[in-house]
């Protein structure tokens, strides 16, 4: 036995590695949880290098850009290379710190704009295993972050949190395969689920053919899953097709249009309604008023009205006014005459207008003759 | 002398070639590659199709020409990268385990120092782990994901030749005498 062993040592350990790890991933599979211990270990380990590594590359890559230009110029210049490089730096160093303050800004007036509970984080690091569908921010358990909370930036979804560790958390993409979010239409309500692809673009599925569903249209989260609140943009459609046995709608995710650095994580999600939709307006031009030339205004009153008046333009107007005038004719007050009155008689013929008296020499308002 | 004598020399002078690392390298050159997998993609998105842990556990048990350091160094890497990943654990590990025991095994009968051999192995070893990597995802975890023969191909080829070049660098961190 103990030769067997030492002959077939190699494979012995190689099994016995196999079968270790085989037990170890079978209890995850089974009781659908995670061996946190070294995963936090993990995790923890890495978090500080890569924050390291990127308070590095924020500070640097700024400075030597600026020193490539400064060189630059002192070549052109010698007398003015101190001061000017001095000026470029200090440029530099307001305008990535404006760019900086511009990002936080936004994220604050959303934050304070939405009425959700939000914390900002910054994106350290992906997941290992050549997907870009999973991200580490740098802010965990200790800000209160839980597993199952939803990641957004200002202009839509981002993600949710698959793991939060103490100092670090992982957010599962919108883009990757098993993610998914419970979406409505803006235009014409239609509900559906949004699913990553493994790549740029995702998809909206369970949306039957009959359901209408337009190019360019708006997704925004339904607040089913429980997860993300209602309200959220999602994305927009880039297509949409009829399926078997549903619609095959595809949609840009707005979430990372403007690249991903920082991200606001939701404590408290509160449920927001769906934006109506701006019609566009469209500019219609009107041409400017005629000038006041002194004439009378033409007169639209009926051909047959006593007194034509301006502005009546249509039917009921025209009609409205003889019914007005007859009433008048008859000390007719219409709405106020109690049951038993004696009925207006409709058909009384209007009366003529009596002519307009005739101006005379005397009269100063007359034109001369 | 015979054949057998013959394999059984080549086989102990190999034995006898077992390249040895300063216990630093052992330790920051697989924390160098897991650490530029989950940053370095973060801003050239290309890069993250670069397997550089596998690459080093490659050269790492083919260089030590001994099996059982081969799949600890496999298991090490493979866990670690797991522990950073959205997979269970153990998903790159077995697979990680495996290839550093055959890749450590190959080691013993080839002459691993030459470019080509280097290139081919790369390409080989890379396509084996996408293979058995998604055999476990379909097998263990249920997932359907289809195996992408073609780009697994091309990919095959981009880290068999960085390969190359890294063992190169990597040569150079050797333990002298």
């Amino acid at each position: 036995m103990e030769t067997l062993l030492s002959r077939y040592r190699n494979v012995t350990v190689l099994l016995l590695v196999i079968f270790a790890q085989l037990v170890l991933l079978a209890y995850q599979v089974k009781n659908d949880s995670d061996v946190r211990l070294i995963r936090v270990w993990a995790v923890t380990a890495v978090t500080p290098l890569a924050r390291t590594l990127e308070g590095a590359r924020g500070g640097t890559t700024g400075f030597l850009q600026n020193y490539v230009v400064l060189r630059d110029t002192r070549a052109e210049n010698q007398k003015l290379r101190t001061e000017l490089g001095k000026l470029k730096l200090e440029n530099q160093f307001l305008k990535t710190e404006l760019s900086t303050a511009d990002r936080a800004k936004a994220l604050e007036a959303f934050e304070a704009h939405t009425p959700s509970k939000m914390v900002g984080a910054r994106v350290i690091a992906t997941a290992a295993g050549g997907s870009n569908t999973a991200v580490f921010v740098d802010r965990g358990s200790t800000s209160g972050v839980q597993k199952g909370m939803a990641v957004v930036t200002p202009d839509g979804i981002v993600g949710k949190v698959l793991a939060a560790y103490p100092t670090a958390s992982q957010v599962l993409l919108v883009t990757d395969p098993s993610f998914a979010a419970g979406v409505v239409s803006q235009k014409n309500h239609v509900r559906g689920i949004l699913k990553g692809m493994g790549h740029g673009n995702c998809r909206v599925d369970y949306v039957q053919n009959e359901e209408k569903v337009e190019t360019a249209e708006w997704f925004y989260t339904s607040g089913d899953d429980r997860i993300f609140p209602k309200g959220m943009p999602a994305g927009q459609v880039t297509s949409a097709r009829p399926g078997s046995p549903f619609q095959e709608i595809s949609v840009e995710p707005s979430g990372m249009a403007n690249g991903l650095e920082e991200v606001l994580i939701i404590l408290e999600g509160v449920h927001q309604e769906i934006p109506d939709i701006k019609t566009a307006a469209v500019p219609i031009y009107l041409a400017p008023q005629p000038p006041n030339t002194g004439e009378a205004p033409v007169k639209t009153g009926p051909a047959g009205a006593p007194n034509g008046n301006q502005g009546l333009a249509t039917d009921a107007d025209r009609m409205r006014e003889h019914y007005k005038e007859l009433g008048d004719a008859q000390n007719h007050k219409f709405g106020e005459n109690p049951p038993g009155t004696k009925a207006m008689d409709f058909n009384l013929p209007p009366k003529p207008t009596p002519p307009a008296p005739k101006a005379t020499p005397s009269d100063p308002a007359s034109p001369p003759q | 002398m015979r054949y057998s004598d013959d394999h059984v020399l080549l086989h102990s002078q190999r034995e006898t070639q077992i390249t040895r690392f300063r216990a630093w390298v052992l330790f920051v050159v697989p924390l160098a590659a897991i650490l530029f997998q989950v940053y370095v993609p973060l801003f050239f998105q290309f890069l993250a199709y670069l397997e550089l842990p596998l690459i080093v556990t490659v050269y790492f048990a083919l260089m030590r020409r001994s099996p059982i350091s081969g799949l600890f160094v496999g298991a090490l890497v493979g866990l670690a990268q797991d522990s950073l990943s959205k997979n269970p654990l153990g998903m790159f590990g077995i697979t990680k385990t495996i290839i550093g025991y055959v890749a450590a095994s190959v080691g013993l009968r080839l002459d691993v120092d030459h470019p080509l051999i280097r290139l081919i192995l790369g390409f080989l070893f890379f396509v084996f782990h996408q293979f058995i990597f998604w055999a476990l995802s379909r097998g263990l975890l249920g997932q359907t994901m289809n195996f992408e023969t073609q780009r697994t191909l091309v990919l095959g080829v981009l880290n068999a030749i960085v390969a190359v070049s890294l063992f190169h660098f990597l040569d150079k961190l050797k333990e002298r005498g």
